[in-house]
């Protein structure tokens, strides 16, 4: 690995870790972190498809919700166990994307774009018209994240918002270190071949919908882990958290900081969440700035800003 | 037994008749160039073979093994490879990577969420050989996207090599080069043939390097075999001459 780029995995990590010090420090607040490092989880493993398989998904909020959904139903009506909750909604997340997977893989470019908004709006009809079990429109409320215990420790996310950011913090980072040893692998190099030329990589012997089926099981059960962190933060499932404008914004957000980079998505998802913060506090039209900027630099930085900077950097 | 046994292959586009009824076989070792005018149906000829498409009709055979209707990654693992008319490559990545990936997925290692470092050593060292045949091995760290036709072409030709073919397919290998990129393909090609004793069937229009490189020629006209046979006697063949060769002098 070349020393920049191990030296820039460094200043990430470092910055992560040390967040709730600083952002306080510069006017933020920790729980505006957590959200930025649980949006960065989503749109993350959105980019394991899209940037590093070279298939773009716009349904994603479907396994997102569903591991909301999952971890919320859990915790109000099954077991009153944060951990539970979230080992249950990764299951049902990516589980659905196991069976939906085998139906969409044989589907390329706009077409299996299409196919997943239409699979992930069936998931938020029936969040939304399931009033008794889901709370319908009003979304999933009547209950809260509980601390984890795990017996030698106890790790008080309810009161704690550090305690939160750092619980959602390890599963990013295990996450996170997951997906970059993947594209690390033979198998992961399969996947870069799929992206650049289909045709060759099928006539190098490669399966294409085997190994394309394998990414979006990956890429959607890492969506749903954040999506139960997600549910942690808020103490609520709302219907539109499962919604195909969920699934834009996650790969807005991926675009916007470059999905050729593994911490592009990163980026993207602070600068979102933070303009959101900050614009929405001043108008409700926050989302006209964030589509301005989203074109701009489309227009002008195809690459996104961290394609921008390394592209300055080259010699 | 033949490598490849071909036996009646035909396929149809609606009305058009692309490809009508050829047979061939191929024996371990040969190299075999198919020419023809274009329209002629070679690279349909070509793409039944690599299971691009199936045929309307006939048989393809391949080490005694009928494969007409496999999938184009289980004919791989059986051993056929191929190049592309128009250069087929991993263009974002390096040399390096674009070979790697080959080898490794021939290795059977397409699946694997890490490599031992037995592994690791054992393809490191056949990319290093690889780069090392096709001289490719100073820009074994550039972008393939960015290196010059005639390189892209040999990376092209090694990712095919990589696979440890039993048959190497190659379709116009030195189509829209220059003299000296020709030159050095037609070197590279004829060096796999020799020293891998690779059995190879290759479609080309340079007429200088059909002859430089072939044992045996066959001719396609209109989907069908016009002749076949030594270069010697497809030169002095009066219907190829009218067909194709008189056209192109």
């Amino acid at each position: 690995m070349p020393l920049d780029r191990r030296a820039a995995d460094a200043v990430v990590w470092l910055l992560l870790l040390t967040m709730p010090f600083w952002l306080n420090w510069i006017g933020g607040y920790t729980a505006l972190g957590t959200r930025v490092v649980v949006l960065a989880l989503a749109a993350m493993s959105l980019n394991f498809l899209l940037g590093f398989t070279g298939v773009l998904s716009f349904g994603h909020a479907a396994y997102f919700g569903l591991g909301v959904y999952g971890l919320g139903l859990t915790i109000k009506y099954l077991v009153p166990s944060s951990l539970a909750g979230m080992a249950l909604g990764v299951i049902a997340g990516t589980l659905a994307a196991m069976i939906l997977g085998m139906l969409i893989v044989r589907l390329r470019g706009i077409y299996f774009a299409m196919v997943t908004i239409a699979f992930g709006q069936v998931f938020y009809f029936i969040a939304y018209r399931w009033n008794d079990v889901t709370g319908g429109d009003d979304g999933l409320s009547g209950w809260r994240r509980l601390p984890v215990d795990l017996g030698f420790a106890r790790i008080d996310i309810l009161n704690s918002d550090s305690a939160l950011y750092y619980w959602s913090l390890f599963w990013f980072a295990v996450a996170v270190a997951i997906m970059a040893a993947l594209l690390h692998s033979p198998f992961g190099r399969t996947l870069l071949a799929i992206r650049e030329n289909e045709r060759r990589a099928r006539f190098l012997g490669i399966p294409i919908d085997r190994h394309i089926w394998l990414s979006w099981v990956i890429s959607c059960g890492f969506v749903s882990l954040s999506g139960t962190l997600y549910a942690l933060l808020n103490n609520f499932a709302d219907p539109h958290d499962l919604r195909w404008d969920q699934s834009g914004d996650f790969v807005i957000m991926a675009v916007l900081g470059g999905m050729r980079n593994f911490w592009g998505p990163l980026i993207g998802a602070a600068i979102y969440v933070v303009l959101q913060d900050y614009i929405s506090s001043q108008t409700e039209n926050w989302m006209s700035f964030i589509g301005l900027l989203f074109v701009l630099v489309v227009m002008f930085f195809p690459r996104g800003l961290l394609g921008m900077l390394r592209r300055r950097a080259a010699p | 037994m033949s490598l490849l046994e071909v036996r009646n292959l035909s396929r149809h586009f609606g009305s058009l008749v692309a490809v009508n009824g050829v047979t061939m076989t191929v024996e371990p070792g040969e190299l075999r160039a198919i020419i023809g005018p274009n329209g002629a149906g070679k690279t349909t000829f070509f793409n039944m073979i690599t299971g691009f498409f199936p045929p309307t009709a006939g048989r393809i055979v391949f080490d005694g093994e009928d494969i007409t209707g496999f999938q184009p990654a289980r004919r791989v693992w059986r051993g056929i490879a191929r190049t592309f008319q128009v250069t087929e490559v991993f263009p974002e990545l390096s040399v390096r990577d674009n070979l790697r990936i080959a080898i490794e997925v021939a290795s059977g290692y397409r699946l694997r969420p890490f490599l031992k470092r037995d592994a690791q050593t054992e393809v490191k060292a056949r990319v290093a050989d690889l780069l090392e045949i096709s001289n490719l091995a100073p820009m074994a760290d550039r972008r393939v996207g960015e290196l010059s036709h005639g390189d892209q072409r040999a990376t092209e030709i090694m990712m095919a090599l990589a696979l440890k073919p039993k048959l190497l397919l190659l379709d116009e290998p030195t189509a829209g080069m220059g003299d000296q990129e020709t030159y050095d393909i037609t070197q590279l090609v004829r060096k796999l043939h020799r020293d891998q004793k690779l059995t190879i069937i290759l479609i080309e229009h340079d007429m200088r390097v059909v002859f430089h490189l072939a044992e045996r020629v066959m001719v396609l006209a209109q989907g069908a075999v016009l002749a076949d046979g030594t270069p010697a006697e497809i030169a002095a063949n009066e219907a190829v001459q009218t067909a194709y060769l008189g056209q192109a002098a």
